[in-house]
């Protein structure tokens, strides 16, 4: 279970978490929500650590993210990134296996070749894609790319950040499906971020609206609809009028 | 009063930035002697900044060289001393003019290229994507740059010494009509073993620098397109300045005390 109580995270003046309370059962799909600028990204690296909370406590499995031994902790996890973040100068397949080439988990070369085809072959992509560049690939490739990455070493906790922006609404269906899928047959814990309402759908056990820095209504993605919220009705139907000014 | 405040905040701001730079260079080091290595980056540095240099420090060592024998031709004509041509050719390549061009051009062009890709990786996330599968940013991409830096600049430097003094050779013997043996032989037994050595002592410093800036630029710049921007233009800015500090400090290190 990843919890996170009270979490406070402010760049200068800008507050951004303001005392977020989330809790993430394991084994679940939980997706956060929420206006560009919210907080939503911040929230995720807070817990990988890739940004430090002024205040507040975030624990995974009990313990907390600040006591863990950094390398078992990061092992856990799998990540993709709003970008795909691939390493420009390594061949696709050194992109999926880059963690089993170096450190605790490294492997035979070949091994790790093997592995890194496999999982570019279970997130749709064939062989001949493993030797080229990230460059060379389109957007929707790389966000497969960067997914296969993310499950290269089968984590128990995969953060997934936009993982349908900028894609045509065939490419998001295949990655939204793709992720339920690796999800379920994983039986990962999954946090994602996104502001397309069909990945909600699509991907979710839960839901977590996040509006200025704090989370104003979460539950089962079933209950969504009818949450009576009127920061998540706002959201849900995409309307410019309500709580949410459409100007920020 | 508001002159005086202004002064100290720029005071302030400039011992915060040497306070950074200083305690990311004792990052750097401390990282070099601590595994994980990452060897093959390491080999691909030396690549980048030492063989694919060569070209650029060669060109740039036999002009200089040509050009210094003119003119201390020209120049030592005035008093008769047209002769001294091989002896301040060497001198001037070795002491000063070869460790000084060749770490600026490893500035322009390694420091910059090293700003900008660490820069454009930390833009798109590829830094924090190397934290979350478990690789130290700093010694994954900055330790294997600085480190072989270090180890190639000079190099680099000897080869543009040995280019300068063959570029101001070719000249003396082509168009000022020195004897080509006479010359080698009054360059070799003028050079001193402490000018090679203050010539590579500086190269070392020289990379150590250039690959420290453009990773420490390229690690703090900020966002978009200007950022990258930014973090090149003032990791070269920075490098040149602290390569002609540090060439200031060194000589008088060799040659004055």
């Amino acid at each position: 279970m990843i919890t996170l109580e009270d979490v406070h995270k402010s760049f200068g003046s800008n507050h951004v978490l303001r005392g977020v309370d989330l809790h993430v059962p394991k084994g679940t799909s939980m997706v956060i929500i929420g206006g560009s600028g919210t907080g939503k990204s911040i929230t995720i690296k807070a817990v990988l650590g890739l940004v430090t909370p002024d205040r507040g406590k975030i624990t995974v499995d009990g313990t907390d993210i600040t006591r863990a031994d950094r390398d078992a902790f990061l092992a856990r996890f799998g990540m993709l990134f709003q970008g795909g973040a691939l390493f420009d100068s390594l061949p696709v397949w050194q992109n999926v296996a880059f963690r089993l080439l170096r450190g605790s988990l490294k492997r035979p070369r070949e091994e790790a070749r093997a592995i890194a085809v496999e999982k570019l072959r279970r997130v749709g992509l064939t062989e001949d894609v493993a030797d080229r560049l990230p460059a060379e690939l389109s957007g929707g490739m790389q966000k497969r790319v960067g997914l296969a990455r993310a499950i290269a070493a089968d984590p128990e906790i995969i953060f997934f950040d936009e993982p349908t922006t900028g894609l045509d609404p065939i490419m998001a269906g295949v990655i939204n499906d793709l992720i339920r899928e690796i999800v379920t047959e994983m039986g990962a814990t999954a946090v994602t971020i996104t502001h397309d309402m069909s990945s909600v759908r699509a991907i979710a056990d839960n839901v977590a609206m996040l509006h200025e820095g704090v989370i104003k209504w979460t539950g089962p993605v079933a209950d969504m609809d009818a949450a009576g919220d009127p920061y998540v009705d706002q959201f849900i139907h995409g309307r410019a009028t309500g709580p949410i000014a459409a100007v920020r | 009063m508001k002159f005086l405040a202004a002064i100290g905040a720029a005071t302030l701001g400039l011992l915060a930035a040497v306070g950074r730079v200083t305690l990311y260079a004792a990052q750097t080091l401390g990282h070099l002697v601590r595994p994980p290595f990452y060897f093959r980056e390491l080999a691909i540095a030396l690549l980048h900044i030492g063989w694919l240099s060569l070209p650029v420090v060669g060109l740039t060592a036999v002009f200089t060289g040509g050009a210094l024998a003119l003119q201390i031709y020209a120049g030592g004509a005035r008093f008769n001393a047209e002769a001294v041509v091989p002896q301040i050719v060497a001198i001037g390549m070795v002491r000063e003019l070869g460790p000084v061009l060749v770490g600026l051009m490893i500035a322009a062009r390694v420091t910059s290229s090293i700003a900008a890709e660490i820069a454009t990786m930390k833009v798109t996330e590829q830094i924090d994507a190397l934290v979350t599968l478990s690789t130290h940013p700093m010694k994954y991409l900055t330790v294997p740059r600085v480190l072989a830096a270090t180890l190639v600049v000079p190099l680099l430097v000897a080869v543009g010494d040995v280019i300068g003094i063959a570029g101001g050779w070719a000249v003396a013997t082509g168009t000022l009509g020195f004897n080509p043996a006479a010359y080698l032989k009054n360059t070799m037994n003028f050079l001193e073993v402490r000018d090679v050595v203050s010539s590579l002592a500086k190269g070392g410093v020289f990379g150590f620098i250039a690959a420290l800036m453009g990773c420490y630029f390229g690690m703090n710049s900020g966002r978009g397109a200007q950022g990258v921007g930014r973090a090149t233009k003032g990791s070269v800015e920075a490098a040149a300045i602290l390569i002609l500090a540090a060439n200031f400090v060194l000589t008088g290190v060799f040659f004055s005390l």
